[in-house]
């Protein structure tokens, strides 16, 4: 029982991490009809960045602040002016294909300029337990979960709650009327691409302590937070979270009962349910486009 | 004066070609990207520091070494086509893998080709295909296993022992040579638990594990996943001691895991620590050149190349047909050869006898706890 347990926190705060990084891919989908394939490696590079920052001499704190703007940089605003903009008019597909392109320079290039070996990168919550329910749990579990929760919470006020959260909706939703009565479409879709370099910037600052900074560590994240944006619902940022949350305890609970060799398939299978069953996710909700 | 040019022209080509072809050919594939780009590197460099140290005192028999090397991507296919490439410009002798699944798809091709290969792996199974160009540069697992068991059972006094290791050759390899011992010194195995390699998270390892409650926990993966999986078991409050090889306290190792390595355990037939001031000098050396501290892989390839040195001394000529004839059975001390570091002997499979060591992670240092003399 207090197996179950230990593998519920660490499922949840790995599912948080997903979740961040589910909550990106659905934010690009809905505003800009962007499936990036790149975004594992996304949640790669920041951490090195963080790391050139402090190999520098930058103290901790301020590599990360620069290694998030950097990435808001890199990631949101050249990402979309350089590759994103100019695709885009090619349609959907050429544009996803892109974006694989990009996985790849994006490893290759760490792997050149940085080294093809893992490199250890500091934690932001201090190691140490404490007793949750009778349970020893570790601080960089909880520490994990609380940041990407307080992180979810911040974007959904942001969107639900202010002015400009409405517009980007709208933004989304219908860019021809939201320009008609004065919504900046193009800079709210911008928004989109700073926020989202946000959170994969903040997921790798969370996850790097405990996976290593490699070049290849972008793979497994990108394909989790893939499977939990579709899970829970390509266009809507709630099902993202759900589906974050809940492939990553799939994936604990899948590695300990069913075995560590086919941990990896559980959480492709359920999603083969979910496409036979509920193909617009847990919490999505049906959409036609044409094609 | 234009044939005085012409002539000098002349000598000047024979001269360079001459030296040129005077140079002994040493050919390495090795891990230098992928997820033994830690092994490959050490291993590289250890190979490019003997070289130059070798040249710079002349040589062997008076010619200059020279070597190049290739990646295999830490992928079987690709070493195995890699060193197809290598055997092609016929080399001496032929340098890694150091993976052993890399090594047990290409060992077929150099012997086919007739040339030695002195590799890295150290999957018992490697020396044990009666192939007679094939050399270790460490323990086989054969050798090191009985002494890890005989440490769990002996020192450690552990009835229970959980076994995770890494689901390639080098880590089935090891598993099954210390269950099978263990289980023979009545030790029992409660976990038997298989990881892929580069796996990142290990949650769930760690949670079977605490689930049952070992007396000891012997870990036999690889570096980077060894890392991950200390640091799982700090965070996850595992008190159990933890015992491993090379590959749980090496360098690389206690750089990522940081605190959570400390208290870890191995058995280490090489190590830049050992209390031996052949090695103490290597190590110096070597971080001088690379501005790091090496692993146990630096060691090996360091070794490779002064095994060429020591065997092609002893017969007398660079003779690439005779090399592992003259390997099997040879003794090299490091009274007469010193860039071998210690007294070794080499089997007919290719197989090495050496002292070894018993080492554990005090504050982020490996510290030597007991010397374990050569076997014969």
């Amino acid at each position: 029982m207090s197996n179950l347990f230990d593998l519920l926190v660490a499922g949840l705060a790995t599912g948080a991490i997903y979740a961040l990084v589910a909550v990106g891919f659905t934010l690009l989908w809905q505003t800009s009809q962007t499936i990036n394939f790149a975004q594992g490696e996304f949640v790669m590079l920041p951490a090195f960045l963080m790391l050139a920052a402090m190999h520098a001499g930058a103290p901790f704190w301020l590599a990360i602040i620069l290694g998030i703007l950097l990435s808001m940089i890199l990631l949101g605003l050249a990402f979309k002016m350089l590759l994103v903009d100019p695709m885009m008019r090619h349609g959907v597909l050429p544009l996803a294909i892109a974006t694989m392109a990009l996985a790849i320079g994006i490893k290759e290039a760490v792997k050149q300029f940085f080294s093809a070996e893992a490199s250890p990168f500091p934690s932001i919550v201090p190691t140490g337990d404490i007793t949750v329910l009778g349970h020893v749990v570790s601080l960089q579990s909880i520490g994990v979960l609380v940041v990407a929760i307080l992180a979810v919470f911040g974007l959904t006020t942001l969107l639900n709650r202010t002015s400009l959260g409405h517009q980007m909706q709208a933004a989304a939703q219908n860019p021809t009327v939201a320009r008609i009565i004065g919504v900046p479409v193009e800079r709210m879709i911008l928004l989109t691409f700073l926020i989202n370099a946000f959170l994969v910037a903040l997921a790798s600052l969370l996850i790097t302590p405990i996976y290593l900074a490699k070049f290849s560590s972008g793979e497994v994240l990108g394909q989790a937070a893939f499977i939990a944006a579709i899970v829970g619902g390509f266009n809507q940022v709630r099902g993202a979270i759900a589906g974050g949350l809940l492939i990553g305890v799939l994936d604990n609970l899948a590695a300990a009962y069913v075995s560590t060799q086919y941990r990896a398939a559980v959480p492709l299978i359920f999603l083969i349910v979910v496409i036979l069953f509920r193909p617009q996710g847990l919490l999505g909700r049906a959409e036609e486009r044409t094609v | 004066m234009k044939s005085t040019l012409l002539v000098g022209a002349l000598l000047t080509a024979m001269t360079t070609t001459g030296a040129f072809a005077q140079a002994i050919k040493l050919a390495d594939v090795a891990e230098l990207s992928g997820g033994g780009a830690t092994v490959g590197t050490n291993w590289k460099n250890g190979i490019d520091l003997a070289i130059e140290e070798i040249n710079a005192k002349g040589g062997v028999l008076g010619r200059k070494l020279e070597v190049t090397h290739a990646d295999s991507q830490s992928n079987p296919g690709v070493a195995r086509a890699q060193v197809q490439k290598a055997l092609d410009a016929e080399p001496y002798v032929l340098l890694g893998p150091g993976y052993s699944g890399s090594v047990k798809v290409t060992a077929p091709l150099a012997a086919e080709a007739g040339i030695t290969q002195i590799m890295g792996g150290e999957a018992a199974e490697l020396t044990q295909a009666g192939n007679k160009f094939l050399f270790r540069t460490s323990f086989g697992q054969q050798s090191s296993m009985p002494k890890v068991a005989k440490y769990i059972h002996d020192d450690m006094k552990a009835k229970t022992v959980a076994v995770v290791w890494v689901n390639n050759d080098f880590g089935k390899g090891g598993r099954d040579v210390i269950i099978k011992d263990l289980e023979a010194r009545g030790t029992k195995v409660v976990a038997d638990l298989s990881t892929e390699a580069g796996q990142a998270d290990f949650a769930a390892d760690v949670g079977k594990i605490k689930a049952a409650n070992p007396d000891a926990v012997f870990i036999y993966l690889n570096e980077e996943e060894s890392a991950r999986i200390l640091k799982e078991l700090k965070r996850q409050g595992v008190t159990a001691p933890l015992m491993g090889e090379t590959t749980l306290i090496g360098q690389k190792v206690i750089e990522l895991a940081g605190d959570a390595a400390n208290g870890a355990r191995g058995h280490v037939g090489l190590t830049t620590d050992a209390p031996v001031d052949l090695i103490k000098g290597f190590r110096e050396r070597f971080s001088k050149k690379y501005n790091y501290v090496p692993d146990h892989n630096g060691l090996k390839g360091y070794l490779a190349v002064y095994m060429v040195k020591a065997t092609t001394e002893k017969m007398g000529k660079v003779d690439s047909k005779a090399f592992a004839d003259t390997l099997h059975g040879l003794t090299i001390k490091a009274a007469d050869e010193p860039g071998i570091l210690m007294d070794v002997t080499f089997d007919q499979n290719g197989d090495i006898d050496r002292q070894s060591f018993l080492v554990e992670v005090v504050e982020g240092k490996q510290v030597v706890k007991q010397v374990l003399p050569k076997l014969k």
